[in-house]
């Protein structure tokens, strides 16, 4: 085959690869999406993080503006310190709510921004001091036993308590919660 | 009668150690004919066409087979992911699961298959064929280098391959893959891509794709050029190089995807 068809062919070869390479960059991966401008950074301590992790997005009213990108636990208060970058077209209040939310049931959790009303702005390096933890949805789940164990308790303590009511008691504590 | 059990006994433990030897030789010659192709590549770069002339041999004629491939591998992603997606609820996830198969597993693996199935049997082929019918010693006889004038070539030739063509499958069974799920089946086309780029990570998991297909590419490669330059000079020789080169090949391949994949999932 003559060399130049060969030079062609290899060049249509290289050129694809090329294009697939960028296509997975720009279309499939977030090459695109990640993009945040010159940014500020802002630290925030919470008892309990839950399945947050480094990169996730910080949102305020639903839209992305920063990302975490250091979770540091802190030896002497044993907290959680959570150290986000921001957008430094947003501004936020002094007294800014940060929580830890989960995005739908199962999904990603993510740091949610809520403004405050202050008129001094959040600058890079600065504390958010309100913070409420992840929700931990195993706490939730024995919460919810519980209160429902202590409410059926009376009800079925009530007929119990006419015979031998420690026997009956120990009984329904265990056939309680499931 | 305990002196021929013993002798048998004898004779399997003596099996043993001679294939053991032997493998342990093929690896110590392999490796070796890997440092003198690194050593003798300057040739294949100054005389570029020759490693040109291979990419179009191993490259290029590969595109079908790997693009067709690419094509069904995406579609049937598709249709499997959704038939288990739906019914947890979450059918706009099928892009997630169709990329990042792709792109992290699917991709540099089975285009590795396809390529030591496609490409690896004809340089062992055509090495163990040009040792049979001694061009490699006229060449030698002429002070033409064979590792550099033969198997260098065909070395650069399969390491540029190997990405390009790994690329182009994840590419096109994502595309496949969109085909069965948006046109096809009805998933929301926004949900698809966005959800896709949500978490596919550029790093993380295409470079990490084309880092795993570059290693393929110098297992599959490098594998082919030795079991040609070592198959003995006959019909039967080469046919059981070939063969080899198939088998050597995809086993490496498969444990060197576990390797690398267990680096790069840091937990």
């Amino acid at each position: 085959m003559d060399r130049t068809t060969i030079d062609l062919w290899v060049g249509v070869f290289v050129a694809l690869g090329v294009a697939a390479l960028l296509g997975l960059a720009m279309k499939v991966g977030n090459l695109t999406s990640n993009k945040l401008g010159d940014t500020y950074s802002v630290s925030a301590a919470f008892e309990n993080i839950g399945g947050l992790k480094p990169n996730a997005p910080v949102k305020s009213a639903g839209v992305v503006v920063g990302r975490v990108t250091d979770i540091n636990f802190d030896s002497k208060s044993y907290e959680a310190v959570v150290t986000i970058k921001i957008d430094k077209r947003f501004e936020f209040p002094k007294d800014t709510f940060a929580n830890i939310y989960t995005a739908g049931l199962l999904g990603e959790q993510y740091l949610g921004l809520e403004a405050g009303g202050e008129d001094d702005v959040l600058k890079n390096g600065d504390k958010i001091t309100q913070t409420q933890d992840a929700v931990v949805l195993e706490k939730m789940i024995s919460q919810f036993l519980y209160s429902k164990a202590s409410e059926t308790d009376p009800k079925t303590d009530a007929p119990a308590s006419e015979k031998d009511s420690g026997d009956a008691k120990s009984t329904e504590l265990g056939d309680a919660p499931f | 009668m305990k002196s021929t059990l013993l002798i048998g006994l004898a004779n399997l433990l003596r099996g043993i150690g001679r294939r053991m030897i032997e493998r342990i030789w093929r690896l110590g010659a392999g490796a070796r004919l890997f440092f003198l192709t690194i050593i003798y590549s300057g040739e294949s770069f100054r005389r570029f066409h020759l490693t040109l002339r291979e990419i179009y041999f191993t490259g290029v004629m590969s595109l079908l087979i790997i693009i067709v491939s690419a094509f069904f591998v995406g579609m049937v992603l598709g249709l499997q992911g959704y038939n288990t997606l739906q019914k947890y609820g979450s059918s706009e996830a099928i892009g997630v699961l169709v990329a990042l198969s792709l792109v992290r597993e699917l991709g540099p693996v089975v285009t590795a298959l396809l390529f030591a199935g496609r490409a690896g049997t004809a340089i062992t082929a055509e090495i163990g064929l040009m040792k049979t019918t001694e061009q490699l010693s006229a060449m030698e006889m002429m002070a033409v280098n064979p590792i550099a004038r033969v198997v260098a070539p065909r070395f650069w030739a399969g390491v540029i391959s190997m990405p390009i063509l790994a690329a182009l499958f994840s590419m096109v069974g994502v595309l496949g893959g969109y085909l069965v799920a948006v046109p096809l089946i009805g998933v929301d086309h926004g949900a698809f891509w966005s959800q896709m780029q949500a978490s596919v990570d550029v790093r993380e998991d295409i470079i990490n794709g084309v880092i795993k297909s570059v290693v393929f590419g110098v297992a599959c490669t490098m594998i082919a050029l030795f079991e040609g330059f070592d198959a003995p000079p006959t019909a039967e020789g080469v046919s059981h190089a070939t063969t080899r080169t198939v088998v050597i090949s995809s086993l490496t391949v498969l444990a060197l995807d576990f390797v690398l994949t267990s680096f790069m999932i840091t937990v």
